[in-house]
């Protein structure tokens, strides 16, 4: 069978929602294929997904927990990606931002908690927005690959922090295991609503990045930026300022989503504060169309996922390959879904009367 | 069907885009052995009618006879296996190969290259049609011309007997015009269909057999070049009586805005791009630019923008040197630079927003606080929209959807509507129909009219002479001389722009 590829023109909104419904469909179809394969029954692993993401309030709140890096650390590649400057290097970001804010965790123990979380905060934003910087300045000034520095930089901050763990930073009470000491219950962020405070800060966020990407003016030379470097010019944008101060965005609110991380959820320091969500992010942003609102909602669907496939584990005793499958099977077919928004794929010859029917 | 007997005949030819009728059941025959040229405002539907026949778009209904014989294309490489090929506005060839690689990519014949036969070939190729491309050279260093060349060498070589050529001249020298106009008539001796696509009405004139007139997507008429005359074909392709005279409005004031002496810049490579630069220009004055492309004149215009670094000199606007100061300077002082490159959005459009947005790109420094305001740019892109007769199905519709001509009109739009006491404007009418550019020359008038002084940068030498008062001819980065417009003859200006310096400096 002879088929071509021809470029879609525009497609609307609806056409694009059609579109991901039915990758989603396929993906269920697929996989339900490989479940039946597995001998269980698809509806009923699938719903269990959702049982296991949504079931009680505490499968909610993990899905919670799981989905705040993820929608914060999204908003800050946002920024970057809006202004074509792709930035892989968020989990380095995360890292180094987690650095700062345990740098004042470990050190400043007896300060008051608010003021110790506001520093800490701060400090992480601070710590993310400077390891941003870095690429951000070299490309500004000697026109480098951002792909490749960000990337690389991620490895030096994990390769840092591992330096810490087993060094400097090691708990000397702890019989010789390379870990960094605990936080004090001082340096930890408190619940609200069962969840700790990141979920309002992450929310907090949203309101305050879709403001700043639609309708500042910063956010606004961002977008100009992005789309044409020689117009951005004309316009009188400072380019070498814009980079930068966005890159310092990008990485400042990567680095918030690291301290929020080392804070809540580790508790400490370690090497696995960012564990790839740095890059899963990427993903998110991207799905979320790198639009504030569409985000949260592709990363607390995406949080779910990951918790529905680590429940099926448990429930159905599906190893936790055949689970990944399942989550990886899902994410290939939404993301190859991208694909069909920007062609149309046309069989043999009968394309030529195709049209013309279409049209009486 | 009935099928014309001609070598090359499209019937009912129809395709519609979302809900925009491109082409409305058009005809056109093309003889073997003529050069047929095909006349159309923008927006007539000349590409989508030749980007049928060189199987870039599929026709939603109609038929294609080439030597009578029914085709249907669905890829660029079936119309060429046809005998059918088209020559872009914007070449498609690789930069780092050399020519011969170019013509011989993806043409291998068998497992191995045979780059030795298939060289011989390419040569008598060239001798039959009396081309000349230097098959070692690199395609990077060489001229737009050059390219054109070796574009038409390789569609020939691919075995094309039907050429289309999109708008070759847009981007010549009159020098490569000739070398061009000489190249399709021996394509013609040869026996090739020749289609010539072009706005510019004494180019059709001096080198079709027989004119096919398009309008809205209707072939309008087919006609003899003897039997007609450029009035009659212009009537046809507006749809009314249209009057081809350029205005030139006096003079205002001889008050001085700008004094430019001894304005020199670099390149990226560290060659003198501008060589002491010296003009001054009036308010309520048109003064003209021309050259051969590249000699400068985009150096020149951005340094007046303050977009290009400047070694040295001085711009004096109204008494104040603004070199070295920063774009931002340059537009609270008044100054404005549209600048319309070949591609038409390279600089001072985004493509992807809509008109709210890129209306905005000129007034958001204005407001206070850290917000944009999108209502003041709303409301002066829907008068933008009055005032030219801009063609879009809305404000918040993308700008890379609408068509060049109204893409021009956005950003000319835009930049007058900030006032400006100079405006430097390039090629703006670069691409465009003829009541488009009339349009346009009437805009430029009025500003002048309001006092504004007018930096013209163009290429097609009968504007300059009509609508200007002064022509600065640029060329190799040095100015050769300025003239009064009305008393210039092209001759004058093509010898100037080739390096002849001209002592009569006008004023």
């Amino acid at each position: 069978m002879q088929f071509r590829l021809v470029k879609k023109p525009e497609i609307t909104q609806r056409q694009y929602t059609v579109i991901i419904l039915t990758a989603i469909a396929l993906a269920l179809l697929t996989s339900g294929l490989f479940i039946l394969l597995l001998g269980l029954n698809p509806i009923q692993v699938y719903l269990a997904m959702l049982n296991g993401a949504f079931g009680s309030t505490y499968r909610l709140e993990q899905t919670i927990i799981v989905a705040i890096p993820l929608v914060i650390i999204s908003l800050g590649i946002a920024v970057a990606f809006k202004m074509k400057f792709w930035n892989i290097g968020a989990e380095g970001q995360v890292i180094m931002g987690a650095f700062f804010a345990s740098y004042l965790a470990l050190n400043y123990q007896d300060a008051p908690k608010p003021l110790l979380l506001l520093g800490m905060l701060a400090a992480g934003f601070l710590g993310g927005g400077l390891w941003g910087l870095i690429p951000a300045f070299f490309k500004a000034r000697w026109g480098t690959n951002e792909t490749i520095v960000t990337l690389m930089m991620n490895y030096i901050a994990l390769k840092w922090i591992t330096y810490l763990q087993y060094g400097p930073w090691k708990d000397p009470n702890s019989m010789g295991f390379p870990k960094i000491p605990n936080f004090t219950a001082n340096a930890i962020l408190p619940n609200f609503l069962g969840v700790h405070l990141g979920w309002v800060i992450a929310l907090i966020l949203v309101v305050i990045m879709y403001f700043f990407m639609n309708h500042s003016k910063k956010g606004f030379e961002i977008a100009v930026l992005g789309e044409s470097l020689n117009t951005a010019r004309y316009a009188g944008v400072n380019i070498f300022r814009t980079i930068l101060f966005s890159m310092f965005i990008s990485g400042g609110i990567c680095g918030l989503a690291g301290m929020i991380q080392a804070s809540a959820v580790g508790n400490t320091l370690s090497v696995e504060v960012a564990g790839g969500v740095g890059y899963t992010a990427i993903i998110t942003a991207w799905l979320g169309a790198l639009k504030a609102p569409w985000i949260v909602l592709v990363s607390v669907l995406f949080a779910a996922l990951v918790q529905g496939s680590s429940y099926i584990q448990s429930a159905f005793g599906i190893s936790a390959a055949s689970a990944s499958l399942i989550q990886a099977m899902i994410l290939f077919f939404v993301l190859g879904s991208d694909f069909f928004t920007k062609y149309k794929v046309v069989f043999g010859s009968e394309f030529l009367t195709r049209g013309k029917e279409a049209r009486e | 069907m009935k099928n014309g007997s001609a070598y090359v005949s499209m019937r009912d030819i129809t395709k519609i885009f979302g809900t925009v009728l491109a082409t409305d059941g058009m005809n056109l025959d093309v003889e073997k052995g003529e050069i047929h040229a095909l006349l159309g405002e923008n927006g007539a539907g000349k590409s989508t009618l030749m980007n049928m026949l060189s199987g870039i778009y599929i026709p939603d209904s109609g038929h294609i006879f080439i030597d009578n014989q029914e085709r249907k294309f669905s890829s660029p490489r079936d119309a060429i296996n046809a005998g059918v090929g088209m020559i872009h506005q914007h070449f498609k060839l690789v930069d780092i190969l050399t020519a011969l690689e170019n013509i011989l990519l993806g043409q291998r014949k068998g497992f191995l290259l045979q780059k030795k036969e298939q060289e011989i070939e390419i040569r008598k190729i060239m001798e039959k049609f009396h081309l000349e491309v230097d098959l070692k050279k690199y395609v990077y260093e060489m001229s737009v011309g050059e390219k054109q060349n070796l574009e038409i060498l390789k569609t020939l070589y691919r075995g094309a007997r039907v050429l289309i050529l999109d708008e070759p001249t847009a981007v010549l020298t009159p020098q490569e015009t000739v070398v061009l106009f000489r190249i399709m008539r021996r394509m013609k001796e040869q026996g090739c269909a020749v289609i010539f696509i072009s706005h510019k009405m004494n180019e059709v004139m001096e080198i079709a057999d027989r004119v096919t007139v398009l309008r809205k997507g209707q072939t309008i008429d087919t006609l003899k070049k003897e039997e007609t005359n450029p009035q009659e074909l212009t009537e046809l392709m507006v749809g009314r009586p249209i009057d081809l005279s350029i205005k030139r409005l006096a003079r205002v004031t001889d008050e001085r805005v700008l004094k430019v002496s001894n304005l020199r810049a670099l390149n990226e490579e560290g060659i003198e791009v501008l060589k002491g630069i010296k003009f001054d220009l009036c308010a309520g004055e048109i003064l003209g630019v021309a050259g051969i492309a590249g000699s400068g004149q985009k150096e020149l215009c951005e340094a007046l923008a303050g977009l290009y670094p400047i070694k040295e000199g001085e711009i004096l606007f109204k008494g104040e040197d603004l070199a070295g100061k920063n774009p931002k300077e340059f537009i609270s002082r008044g100054i404005s630079m549209s600048f319309i490159p070949e591609d038409r959005l390279g600089m001072g459009l985004v493509a992807s927003m809509d008109m709210v947005d890129n209306i905005l790109l000129k007034q958001y420094h204005h407001t206070k606080g850290i917000f944009v305001q999108r209502k003041p740019a709303a409301t002066k892109a829907k008068e933008i929209i009055k005032k030219l007769d801009v063609q879009t199905p809305g404000i918040d519709h993308p700008i890379k959807n609408l068509s060049g001509g109204n893409i021009q009109k956005v950003l000319l739009g835009r930049e007058l509507d900030s006032q400006p006491e100079l405006l430097i404007t390039a090629y703006p009418v670069r691409g465009l129909d003829i009541n488009t550019c009339l349009k346009i020359y009437d805009i430029l008038n009025e500003e002048k009219k309001k006092g504004v002084a007018i930096l013209y940068i163009a290429e097609d030498l009968d504007s300059l002479l009509g609508l200007c008062d002064r022509i600065m001819v640029i060329s190799n980065g040095e100015i050769t001389g300025i003239v009064d417009a009305r008393k210039a003859t092209k001759e004058q200006l093509g010898a100037m722009m080739l390096g002849k310096k001209e002592d009569d400096y006008a004023v």
